[in-house]
């Protein structure tokens, strides 16, 4: 009896996740436009999204952000995550609770205090703007992941390695690089997600000359139910269902 | 050895210098801007006074205030409500199977949430899921008008947020020691007591930080509004970008945002005293 309460309270709060999102990739095919009535099958709407050249030149630029934002905020964290793990000094611990914070941000604060640093500096809102802001973004969550590996390392692999006459260099090259590389790639994916997801932080920090494709979206969307932007986000959901399960494996791969 | 310690120091200011530039910096200056005045010309007149933040307490702007807590406190509540359970259940199945449920989470969880939100139309609309249900088990004769109200924003807030409350207090559950709960139980402790005194200070550091991702972003979500009609001028994050981009009175809308990172700060105390409450019981 038990069992299948628990059972059926599990299946309806899945039910509550994925209902909306199977009803919008189901119209998405849907041959009718403006009923929600069922017409028949048809990729007519994914064939209008592949020629409209705007909304390709936004997924495009989409694109470029989340993995020019990614690579550079793996950069940065694992620079971070190595140093606050591996070497004591001061201001170590505030560089952790820094990120912790910076983590927990609403997005609309970010967004609006980076909208207020970029204008102090007279910077114009557009690329750069936003390659700043979803680095500063995504930063602190490959830094988390990163340290998070680096703790439950076996410090004894290093003093082995050590006492097998493996220099500086050797332990970085044959121990921490391969060691850590798994989670550096997770971070990756997450943070390339976390950019292609942000509506609020690019709302605020770029400008007309570089449309991202969420905000793209939420002009659209305004305008209700199209069979059009049910076909745009079904794309974005596969899109992200593949990085997903992609950081998932990653990050199993390395237990 | 001297190559090497150059080689920290730069690292070290590297780190300091980029946090000092994009995470104290522009927070700085929204403090200094909230204490100044709007100007049409630089944005902001710099000035030392507390006007902006009097006015958000003034009834017109107090009552956005209250009732955008008053919206993401019931978010956070439903949310809590459902998501125990149900990351309990998640918990406790077994290996093979929860990888899987899991990531059946985790997709939502990282999915655009203006892209959930929209789907949400489809459900709540006139002619929507809901409405055909509704009417095919003949409980209504005419479709309920559920867009373009307080309980659809409640309602798609609940729905973007939900993963962000489940995987924390997956996380908190997962690591609760079942001894403990056996042990309360062989003591006697019937199953709400065990609940009570036992589980939930355990789980207590999840149970926080769940709370935080929900009803943080529920005050400052402002598309849900925007897609599902409707509590118009109810949150927090519409104000915030109302002054910031139409009524362009940046002071105004800086302090409103040092108002919500105040909330944010509240609910970090909280969280970091509930993890040391939680070492400290670990030590005895």
């Amino acid at each position: 009896m038990r069992r299948y309460l628990k059972f059926t309270y599990a299946a309806l709060v899945y039910a509550f996740l994925y209902l909306p999102l199977v009803v919008m990739v189901v119209y998405s095919f849907n041959a009718s436009r403006f009923s929600m009535q069922w017409k028949g099958f048809t990729l007519h709407w994914y064939d209008a999204l592949i020629h409209d050249a705007s909304l390709i030149q936004a997924a495009l630029h989409s694109l470029t952000i989340a993995a020019v934002s990614a690579t550079v905020a793996c950069f940065i964290g694992t620079v971070t995550a190595l140093a606050i793990h591996r070497w004591r000094f001061v201001g170590r611990k505030a560089i952790h609770a820094v990120l912790f914070v910076m983590m927990m941000s609403p997005d609309i604060v970010i967004g609006i205090s980076l909208l207020v640093l970029f204008i102090a500096l007279s910077l114009p809102l557009g690329f750069w703007t936003l390659l700043m802001a979803h680095v500063t973004l995504c930063m602190p969550f490959v830094a988390i992941t990163v340290h998070g590996r680096l703790q439950g390392f076996d410090p004894h692999v290093v003093e082995a390695a050590r006492d097998l006459g493996a220099g500086e260099l050797e332990v970085w090259r044959h121990i921490m690089l391969p060691m850590t590389m798994p989670a550096v790639l997770a971070g990756w994916f997450m943070s390339f997600t976390l950019s292609l997801d942000d509506v609020i932080i690019a709302f605020f920090t770029t400008g007309p000359t570089f449309e991202v494709l969420p905000l793209r979206i939420y002009s659209m969307v305004r305008l209700g139910l199209k069979p059009e932007i049910n076909a745009l986000c079904a794309a974005m959901i596969l899109i992200t269902a593949v990085a997903v399960v992609t950081t998932q494996w990653l990050l199993k791969e390395q237990k | 050895m001297k190559d090497s310690r150059f080689f920290r120091r730069l690292v070290v200011t590297a780190i300091l210098a980029w946090m000092a530039l994009f995470a104290f910096g522009p927070n700085l200056l929204v403090l200094l801007a909230s204490f100044g005045r709007a100007s049409g010309t630089t944005f902001v007149e710099p000035g030392f006074s507390l006007h902006n933040y009097l006015r958000l307490l003034e009834p017109a702007y107090g009552r956005i205030m209250l009732s955008s807590l008053w919206l993401a406190g019931g978010v956070t509540l439903i949310c809590l409500v459902c998501g125990y359970p149900f990351a309990a259940i998640l918990a406790r199945t077994r290996a093979p199977w929860r990888n899987a449920l899991l990531l059946l989470v985790v997709i939502p969880f990282w999915t655009n949430s203006l892209v959930r939100t929209y789907a949400m139309i489809a459900i709540l609309n006139a002619n929507g899921i809901v409405n055909r249900l509704l009417l095919a088990m003949g409980l209504i004769d005419a479709p309920l008008p559920m867009m373009y109200s307080s309980g659809a924003v409640l309602a798609g807030l609940v729905y973007a947020l939900l993963p962000f409350m489940v995987l924390p207090l997956y996380a908190a559950l997962e690591r609760l020691d079942q001894r403990y709960v056996e042990a309360a139980r062989d003591l006697g402790a019937t199953p709400a007591r065990t609940f009570a005194r036992v589980i939930v200070p355990l789980t207590m550091p999840g149970i926080v930080s769940g709370c935080m991702l929900v009803f943080l972003p529920a005050l400052g979500m402002f598309y849900v509004p925007d897609v599902l009609g409707g509590a118009k001028g109810m949150l927090l994050g519409n104000f915030i970008r109302d002054q910031f981009l139409t009524s362009r009175n940046w002071p105004f809308g800086s302090a409103a945002s040092v108002a919500m990172t105040l909330v944010m700060g509240l609910m970090l105390l909280l969280y970091w005293k509930s993890n040391v409450r939680l070492s400290r019981r670990e030590w005895i």
